[in-house]
């Protein structure tokens, strides 16, 4: 490893219309080494990197020092600045669905930047593109050549995205948040290649990322940010170990902890006995209908009153669908039964008179409240249906309640749900779920789109609400140190399949099956271990 | 303010855009009073005063229907105060108060000084068409009838293209596809054709016009709302709502419709504009209104049949570009109003830097 130091920003301000969204960012991305660039969302990280590189939009201001080896960036011409990015800057970015051009083979995205950058055409641009795919140890690399962006999947569309960042041997690599949308066994796939094509192309890496597991096990440097300025700056090791800033030790502390309340083994309040879910696929023209997809394979899972059924696995195993079916939103076959009722025979009213009983929370605090209504409207709506004889006053008083039980001011009932925070968000749908004081609350992936810290406020809060009303959790998410938390037992899923199901901390301690074992170590649940 | 206040701040800043382009605001003012005026056009434009007084006694001719036997005169149908008779006789013994165009649009002027067309002067301003009546109250009242009927027709579409697309959209399936093939066969039909057909069985008046022109004119809302409607359908509030435990009425209503709204109320000044042309159309080539109807596209044929009479033409021109120009202008504004990414700067103004500052910000996330 050598000292030579390829980025330098000194002393970086970047402002949107007077408005600073950085100031005074100083640091160094030397030759070998990953530099990760770590604070939540909002902090930052993101535009200090496009700002370096001149890829904002012409509305912002930027100043101070960005040397790319002895080039000064603040003077380059529009051309020089074309010849730099993808050539001397290879760039990979976050949503690897969306960054490649849908309409475009896989051998033509990367043929451009060759053809731009090194002016390679025809055969020797497709025999550089195989060679890179190979690098970045896709398989079958000559098929997928020829392959367009919607026929791989989401690791694969990322170690594509790398190819071409590679593709003209860049001095230095900027991944913004490269794993987010990957699932966490394929991030450790992406990361350990990155680092490898790091070490090989003897290239500097800028990391930016808000997941600080990620960047334990991955970066040399870290850099912390927050609203727009540098906390602290530092090796991986010390930064971790003594952290200086009081902000730093907060995000270190942020991963929830402690574990959910015991609670006695009753009859189960929710059960399902071969439970599946099948989709369809559509018939061609004078062919034979092909097989049903089985998105859920037949099981069984029952919920205690009071317990957490923790629902894990990663994308596309069946999950959410699964959820869905528990709640009827979804067509399944099979038997549930709620509270000695069975659900899946019920219509119409009654049906809806039970869903009451059976309420969920949504993964996306944007979009699962209505844009155009009020907060208290959204809370008090299902409850004015259901309890019509309530009159405005009560009504009043109930959603002040919910409001107050969910950690949020009474007063932000007038208000509208844009102007809340994605965890504030969150904590509204909680309360309109928990106003209709339900038996059982479906979680799906409710963290999973907040920032650490404030993930674990929310876990709080919902063992609180669980201990206080002796509600029932149904816990999905991909997060199993968010699982650890709040599970009491534990469904392991895997392609609609349950691949283990059990005890929370016994499954994670002593996993019995490889799938659940390399999620286990993804997660890097036990550091020490 | 209190009323703005009460406002959700979208609203407010779909206003703020709004009143952020003149060009549109103006048109909104300046068709508003166009359009008050027309409202009135009795008070402005009539062949009855608007006030008698006669012998000591008052009279509103606008409102009663008196008698000639009332004026000095022997028969008992209504008075004609424009016959020189009658007006001598209250003016004898009174006075008469007359809007500022004695003419309405059916008035026939007996007593011009050229044939008829009579070109502009100080007594028809606009001159008169070649049946001698006033072309400045043929516009007014022509202008009231088209925005009327433009009105009802845009009303009456968006209640059924908003039902049926809603519903198409919201339960997907089986319905979505029958109901798409339906419309697809319904909206082969060839319109014009059909309204001419029409025209020589019954004898067309505003209503037969209007629900001849209601059923198809609402096939082009359809997709715009059917396509808000499947989209929404799975946003997850919709789900939410559904796990709640609400009926799809209220659902619909409450949390699809106002979302659905946006793509439909940009649509709406379009339809307007859609339903004038067409009326004036029709008109145009006498399968329209009763004759004898203030009607612009009846005007238009006329300066086609006079050439001779200039005035004819360039008035119907002139009073169709103007309103249609100051619709499509109110349109346009109401669709930079209703464009999420037309976002306002802190100066008040909306530009184009401010969409790219919100990308850029997005992009930091």
């Amino acid at each position: 490893m050598s000292d030579e130091t390829l980025l330098r920003l000194e002393d970086l301000t970047i402002a949107f219309d007077d408005a600073p969204v950085v100031e005074g960012l100083s640091l160094e991305v030397r030759r070998g080494e990953t530099l990760a660039l770590v604070g939540e969302s909002g902090s930052g990280k993101s535009v200090s990197a496009l700002g370096a590189l001149g890829l904002l939009p012409p509305g912002a201001q930027v100043s101070g020092t960005r040397r790319l080896g002895d080039t000064d960036l603040a003077r380059l011409s529009t051309r020089d600045w074309r010849a730099l990015r993808g050539g001397r800057v290879g760039f990979v970015f976050q949503e690897p669905m969306t960054s490649l051009n849908p309409l475009h083979t896989v051998a033509r995205q990367i043929g451009e930047t060759l053809r731009l950058h090194q002016g390679l055409r025809g055969a020797a641009a497709r025999r550089r593109s195989r060679e890179l795919l190979e690098q970045v140890q896709l398989p079958r690399a000559e098929e997928l050549l020829d392959a367009w962006p919607h026929q791989l999947s989401g690791g694969q569309r990322q170690r594509v995205m790398i190819a071409m960042a590679i593709a003209n041997h860049p001095r230095l690599l900027i991944a913004d948040e490269p794993t987010t949308a990957l699932d966490v066994t394929v991030q450790q796939e992406i990361l350990a290649l990155l680092a490898e094509l790091r070490d090989t192309h003897g290239m500097g890496m800028l990391f930016i990322t808000h997941d600080l597991n990620l960047v334990r096990r991955h970066a040399d440097r870290v850099c912390v940010m927050r609203h727009g300025q540098v906390q602290e700056t530092g090796p991986v090791s010390r930064v971790f170990e003594r952290p200086e800033s009081a902000y730093t030790r907060e995000l270190l502390a942020a991963d929830p902890t402690g574990r959910p309340e015991p609670v006695a083994h009753g009859a189960p309040l929710l059960s399902a006995r071969g439970l599946g879910i099948r989709f369809q696929r559509p018939k061609k023209l004078f062919s034979r209908r092909p097989p049903a997809f089985e998105a859920v394979k037949p099981l069984d899972l029952s919920v205690a009153p009071g317990e957490t059924l923790g629902i894990v696995g990663e994308s596309g195993s069946g999950k959410t669908t699964l959820a869905l079916a528990l709640l009827r939103l979804q067509q399944s076959h099979g038997e549930i039964e709620f509270d000695g009722e069975r659900l899946d025979t019920l219509h119409g009213d009654a049906l809806r008179r039970q869903r009451r009983r059976l309420q969920v929370v949504f993964q996306d605090p944007y979009g699962s409240l209505s844009p155009r209504m009020p907060v208290a409207d959204i809370v008090s709506e299902g409850l004015r249906f259901h309890h019509p004889e309530l009159d405005d006053a009560e009504v009043d008083r109930r959603v002040r309640d919910t409001l107050r039980e969910v950690d949020l001011p009474e007063a932000c009932g007038a208000r509208y749900p844009h102007e809340f925070s994605g965890g504030q968000r969150q904590r509204i749908a909680v309360a309109r779920a928990v106003i209709l004081e339900p038996s059982l609350l479906v979680l799906d992936e409710p963290t999973s789109a907040l920032d650490r810290t404030v993930q674990k406020q929310l876990v709080t809060l919902l063992r609180e609400l669980q201990r206080k009303r002796g509600l029932s959790y149904l816990f999905i998410s991909h997060d199993l140190a968010v699982v650890r938390a709040m599970a009491h037992r534990l469904l392991v899923l895997k392609d609609g399949e349950v691949v283990e199901q059990g005890d929370c901390e016994s499954v994670l301690t002593h996993p019995s099956t490889d799938y659940t074992r390399a999620l286990v170590e993804a997660a890097g649940l036990f550091p020490a271990a | 303010m209190a009323l703005s206040e009460r406002f959700s701040p979208i609203t407010r800043r779909r206003l703020a855009v709004f009143r952020g382009n003149p060009r549109a605001r103006l048109s909104l003012w300046v068709f508003l009073v166009l359009f008050a005026v027309s409202l009135g056009a009795e008070l402005v434009a009539n062949d009855r005063p608007l006030l008698v007084h006669y012998q000591g006694q008052w009279y509103a001719p606008l409102i009663v229907d008196y008698p000639d036997s009332e004026f000095g005169g022997f028969l008992p149908t209504p008075a004609d105060y424009r016959d020189p008779y009658t007006r001598e006789a209250i003016e004898a013994d009174g006075w008469m108060l007359w809007p500022p165009i004695p003419f309405s649009y059916d008035t026939l002027d007996q007593e011009l000084d050229h044939p008829a067309p009579s070109p502009p002067d100080a007594r028809h301003w606009l001159g008169t068409d070649d049946q001698g009546r006033d072309v400045l109250a043929r516009v007014i009242y022509g202008f009231r009838l088209s925005v009327v009927f433009a009105l009802a027709l845009t009303a009456g579409s968006l209640a059924l293209g908003v039902f049926i697309g809603g519903v198409q959209g919201y339960f997907g399936g089986k319905v979505d596809l029958i109901g798409q093939r339906l419309i697809e066969i319904w909206s082969g039909l060839p319109v014009l054709f059909l309204l001419i057909i029409l025209a020589s069985l019954v004898e067309p008046n505003l209503w037969w016009l209007l629900g001849i022109m209601l059923l198809f004119s609402w096939l082009g809302l359809v997709d715009v709302v059917r396509a808000e409607f499947l989209r929404a359908r799975n946003l997850e509030y919709v789900r939410a709502a559904r796990a709640m435990g609400l009926p799809s009425r209220i659902i619909m209503r409450r949390h699809v419709l106002p979302n659905a709204m946006v793509a439909t109320l940009t649509f709406i000044p379009f339809l307007f504009t859609g339903a004038i042309t067409t009326l004036t159309a029709l008109d145009f080539l006498g399968f329209g209104l009763p004759p004898g109807s203030p009607s612009l596209g009846e005007l238009v044929a006329q300066g086609k049949n006079n050439l001779q009479a200039p005035w004819l033409g360039i008035t119907a021109f002139l009073t169709l570009a103007v309103m249609l120009s100051l619709l499509v202008f109110i349109g346009e504004g109401l669709r930079d109003a209703f464009d999420p990414r037309h976002i306002q700067h802190a100066s008040g103004k909306a530009t184009p830097a401010g969409s790219q500052r919100q990308t850029a910000t997005r992009s930091a996330r």
